[in-house]
C-alpha cells in the first residue's frame, strides 16, 4: 500500500518511496491503549515499527496561562486537575514552591501528614498503572482487583480532604484541616489488607508467562539514553539508575523515613514494571512509619498573612476574621523571586517553575511534568519493536495525558 | 430450564405491544458505551464498570474501542480545540440510535478552564442529552445519569432515528484543529470544497435533550 | 540551603570564558547564570562535558511583559545524575530577535522542551530539526503564554 509519505513531519528521507510494504497508520487520540487522548503516527513495514511520531496537544488546557490570572492558593485547585492519577503530588510540588518563595517552615505534623498522603496517593496511582497496564496486555481481570484496592485509598483521601480525585488538601502554609478522627484505624485496616493484594497481584501478573513473555526485552532503553532524554522516576531506575528525589533531594521531612529505591537494569517494560512493583512496597513502608511518627500538634505553619485561620478562631477572634477576610479576598504578596522546585511524584520528577514578581498572583508557573519527558522518549524505544508492543511500552511509561498537554 | 421457558409457556406464541416500546426497551437495556476517555472523569468512568460501582447492572458495561459499535459516547473530560473535531467525528461514526451524556463540570461548560484553549461545553460541538455535573462526578451520578438516560430513551418514538450521511459528516472540520498530517485524499478533497465550522448541524440535531 | 558549591562550576565557565556568564544570581537557594545567548549552547555543552551536568531537567520560556526589554526569558534547569547538584541557566531574549542556539544536540530530551516553548512564546530555536507547534494546532494564530495574549484567546477560538 502506498501512502503520501511525502507528508509526513519530521524527516521524511526515512521512508523509501518504493518499497509498498510500508503504510502509515493513526492511532488514537481515540483508542483504548494511548490512556487518553494521545495520537501516535506510526510508519509500519509489515508489523514492524519504522518510525514513530507522537502527536500530543488533545488536552492542551492552558492551564500555565490560568495560573497568571489566579491568586496563589487558587492555583491549586487547578493542579489537581494535572495529574490526575497523583493530584497529591501535583499539590506538593505547588505548594512548595510557592513556601519557598514564602520562606515558610510548616510544622513537623504537617510535614508528617504530607509524607502520609502522598504515600498513599503513590499507591492509588501505581494501582492504575498496573490494571491498565495488564489490561492493554490482556489481563482483564487485574483491572478489576487494582481498582478495588484504589477505591479504599480514594475512601481515606475523601474523609480526609472531601474530595475523592480532586483534593486540595494540601494548602500554602499548611493542610486544608487535620486529619478526621478515625483516620489513623481505617489507614491500619488498609495496611492489614494490602500485603494480601501484593501477593494475589504478584501471582497474576508477575509470575504470569504470557505477561512476561510480552514486556521482556521489549521496549529496551539503556542507562546513557536514559539520561539524555531525560527519564526520570521508575523509567530511569529500570535502566540502572538508582536517582529518586526522595533520597538525594530530600524534601517533607523524607530523610527520616527507612525506605529503599528500587533498580533494575534490563532498560525493558519488564524492569520498569518490576521497579514500579517493588515501589508499591516501599511506600507502604512508608505509609507504616508515618503513622507512626504521627503525634498531636499543629498542622499549619505560624504564618497569619497567609494560612487562612481556624473556623473556631475566626467566631472568637476579630483579628483572625480580618486575615481570613484579607487572604480570600485579596490573597497574599509573594516576595520577588523565582524558584525550581522537583520533587519525586508517582512517574518521576515533578518540577515547578514559579516566579513572582511581588503581587499576589504569580508571574508565571511552569510544571515539568514528568510524563511529558518520559514519552518524548517512546520514538526511541519503539523503534524495530513490533506494533503489539507498542502499546506495552506505553503502558509501562505510565503515562497520564492531563500532565502531558497541561 | 431458563426464564424463557416458563415465559414461553404461559403467554401465547404472539403477543401485540407498541413498537417504540418494544424497541425503546430494548435499546435501553443494552447501552454500550464508546471507550472514549478524555481528562480525570475517564477515570471516574473506568471506576464506574469496575467492581464496586459495576455498571453492567444496568446493561451499559460493554464499553466499545470502535465508534460504530458504541450508542452511547461518554464525553468523560475537558475538550480542548485540538480535540473539538475529533469529537465530532466520533459522533458522526456512531450509528443511530445514539446517545451523548456529558460528564463532569468541564465537559458540560467548560468548568474551571474558562480559557482559549478549552471548547466552553461540548454542546457547541455534538448534541448532548444528560449533563452531569461534578468535578469529577461521583461513579454513582455516572450510574445515576446512566438510568435518567434509560427513562429518556422509554420517552422516544423509532421515527426520530436517522442515519446521518457520510458527505455530511466529513464537513465538520474546525477552522485552526487540522492534524497534523494531511489525511487522506478524500479529506483533503473535503478541505477544499466549503469547509464550514463544525457548526454544521446534522438532520437530527433539531432535536433537544428534554 | 547552601550555595557555596555552585560557585566552584561557575568560576570554571568564567575562567574557560569570561564572556559566557554576564550576571549571576543567588537567591532562596538557587543559583541562576545569565549567559548571553550567543554562547549558550557552548557553555551547556562545557559544563555538561566537564562537570557532570549530564541532565536537562527543565526548559521552559518567560514573557516579562510588551513593555520589558529584553522581554523573553529562557531557563535551562541543569542537573547532574552523579552530584545530584542544579544550576540555571537564563538566556534573555529581545522582542525583536527571540532566536537562541538550540540545545537539542546536546541533550535529546530538550527536544521537545523546545517545541513547547517555540508554540507558547514564539521563541525560535536556530537548528533545531522539527520546530513545530506541539500542543496547539498547527495553524493557530498567535503564542498564546505572551503576557499580551488575552486570557480567552481571538476568534473563532473563543466561541462563548
Amino acid at each position: 500500500m502506498s501512502v503520501a509519505v511525502e507528508n509526513l513531519p519530521g524527516s521524511p528521507e526515512v521512508l523509501d518511496e518504493s518499497l509498498d510494504s510500508q503504510m502509515t497508520i493513526s492511532m488514537g487520540p481515540q483508542h483504548p491503549s494511548t490512556h487518553g487522548v494521545l495520537r501516535l503516527e506510526l510508519v509500519l513495514d509489515g508489523e514492524v515499527v519504522v518510525k514513530t511520531t507522537p502527536d500530543i496537544g488533545y488536552l492542551h488546557t492552558g492551564m500555565e496561562k490560568l495560573f497568571e490570572y489566579k491568586k496563589y492558593q487558587q492555583g491549586i485547585v487547578i493542579t489537581d486537575r494535572m495529574d490526575y492519577l497523583n493530584p497529591l503530588g501535583n499539590n506538593l510540588a505547588y505548594v512548595m514552591a510557592a513556601e519557598k518563595l514564602l520562606q515558610i517552615e510548616i510544622p513537623e505534623r504537617g510535614q508528617v501528614i504530607r509524607v502520609l498522603m502522598c504515600e498513599l496517593q503513590r499507591i492509588a496511582s501505581h494501582m492504575v498503572w498496573l490494571g491498565t497496564h495488564a489490561l492493554d496486555i490482556g489481563a482483564m481481570s487485574v483491572f478489576f482487583f487494582c481498582f478495588r484496592q484504589r477505591e479504599k485509598i480514594l475512601n481515606l483521601i475523601e474523609a480526609a480532604s472531601g474530595g475523592r480525585m480532586t483534593p486540595s488538601y494540601f494548602r500554602i502554609g499548611g493542610l486544608m484541616m487535620d486529619l478526621p478522627a478515625g483516620f489513623e484505624r481505617r489507614t491500619k485496616q488498609f495496611l492489614e489488607d494490602f500485603p494480601a493484594a501484593m501477593e494475589m497481584f504478584e501471582t497474576l501478573v508477575t509470575g504470569n508467562t504470557i505477561f512476561q513473555s510480552r514486556t521482556k526485552e521489549v521496549g529496551y532503553i539503556s542507562k546513557e539514553d536514559a539520561i539524555d532524554w531525560g527519564l526520570t522516576g521508575p523509567c530511569l531506575r529500570g535502566s540502572g539508575v538508582g536517582l529518586d528525589l526522595r533520597i538525594v533531594n530530600p524534601y517533607t521531612g523524607y530523610e527520616n523515613y527507612d525506605f529503599d529505591i528500587p533498580v533494575e537494569t534490563d532498560g525493558d517494560v519488564w524492569a520498569r514494571f518490576r521497579v514500579r512493583m517493588r515501589e508499591l512496597y516501599e511506600s507502604e513502608k512508608i505509609v507504616r512509619q508515618a503513622l507512626e511518627r504521627l503525634k498531636p500538634g499543629p498542622t499549619k505553619a505560624d504564618a497569619p498573612k497567609v494560612v487562612l485561620p481556624d473556623r473556631d478562631d475566626m467566631r472568637t477572634h476579630m483579628d483572625s476574621l480580618i486575615h481570613h477576610f484579607l487572604i480570600v479576598a485579596e490573597g497574599f504578596n509573594v516576595p520577588e523571586g523565582e524558584v525550581y522546585l522537583p520533587i519525586e511524584a508517582s512517574k518521576g520528577e515533578l518540577g515547578v517553575y514559579m516566579k513572582s514578581n511581588g503581587g499576589p498572583k504569580p508571574d508565571r508557573v511552569h510544571f515539568r511534568g514528568p510524563s511529558f519527558v518520559n514519552l518524548s522518549a517512546l520514538p526511541d524505544m519503539v523503534e524495530g519493536e513490533l506494533i503489539a508492543d507498542v502499546v506495552a511500552v506505553i503502558g509501562s511509561l505510565d503515562i497520564v495525558l492531563g500532565e502531558i498537554d497541561r | 430450564m431458563g426464564l424463557e421457558n416458563n415465559i414461553f409457556e404461559s403467554l401465547p406464541d404472539v403477543i401485540t405491544v407498541k413498537l417504540d416500546a418494544i424497541v425503546n426497551w430494548a435499546r435501553k437495556s443494552s447501552l454500550w458505551p464508546a471507550t472514549f476517555g478524555l481528562a480525570c472523569c475517564a477515570i471516574e468512568m473506568m471506576n464506574t464498570v469496575s467492581a464496586r460501582n459495576d455498571l453492567s447492572r444496568f446493561g451499559a458495561e460493554t464499553f466499545r474501542a470502535s465508534p460504530r459499535q458504541a450508542d452511547v459516547m461518554i464525553v468523560s473530560g475537558r475538550v480542548s480545540r485540538k480535540m473539538a473535531p475529533v469529537v465530532r467525528r466520533i459522533y458522526d461514526q456512531m450509528p443511530e440510535p445514539k446517545w451523548v451524556i456529558s460528564m463532569g463540570a468541564c465537559a458540560t461548560s467548560g468548568g474551571v478552564f474558562d480559557n482559549y484553549a478549552i471548547v466552553q461545553g461540548v454542546d457547541k460541538v455534538v448534541p448532548v442529552d444528560i449533563y452531569v455535573p461534578g468535578c469529577p462526578p461521583r461513579p454513582e451520578m455516572l450510574v445515576h445519569a446512566i438510568m435518567m438516560l434509560q427513562e429518556k430513551i422509554m420517552n422516544e418514538s423509532v421515527k426520530d432515528r436517522r442515519d446521518t450521511f457520510e458527505e455530511e459528516s466529513r464537513k465538520s472540520i474546525v477552522p485552526g484543529t487540522m492534524p497534523v498530517t494531511e489525511g487522506t485524499a478524500l479529506e483533503a478533497k473535503m478541505q477544499n470544497a466549503d469547509a464550514k465550522p463544525y457548526s454544521v448541524p446534522s438532520k437530527h440535531e433539531k432535536r433537544r435533550s428534554s | 540551603m547552601n550555595t557555596e558549591s555552585l560557585y566552584e562550576f561557575i568560576e570554571a565557565l568564567k575562567s574557560e570564558n569570561s564572556n559566557w556568564v554576564s550576571d549571576v544570581k543567588d537567591a532562596l537557594g538557587e543559583v541562576t547564570v545569565i549567559v548571553p545567548r550567543e554562547f549558550i549552547e557552548e557553555s551547556c555543552a562545557f559544563l555538561k562535558d566537564n562537570h557532570g551536568f549530564d541532565m536537562l531537567a527543565d526548559l521552559c520560556g518567560a514573557d516579562r511583559g510588551p513593555e520589558e526589554d529584553p522581554r523573553f526569558e529562557v531557563n535551562y534547569h541543569l542537573f547532574s545524575t552523579t552530584h545530584y547538584k542544579r544550576l540555571r541557566l537564563k538566556v534573555l531574549l529581545t522582542e525583536d530577535e527571540p532566536n537562541v542556539e538550540s540545545v537539542t544536540p546536546l541533550w535529546k530530551t530538550a527536544n521537545w522542551h523546545e517545541r513547547e516553548t517555540y508554540d507558547l512564546f514564539g521563541i525560535i530555536f536556530e537548528n533545531h530539526p522539527d520546530l513545530r507547534r506541539i500542543l496547539l494546532p498547527s495553524d493557530f494564530d498567535g503564542h498564546a503564554l505572551r503576557k499580551d495574549y488575552p486570557l480567552r484567546g481571538y476568534e473563532p477560538y473563543s466561541l462563548t
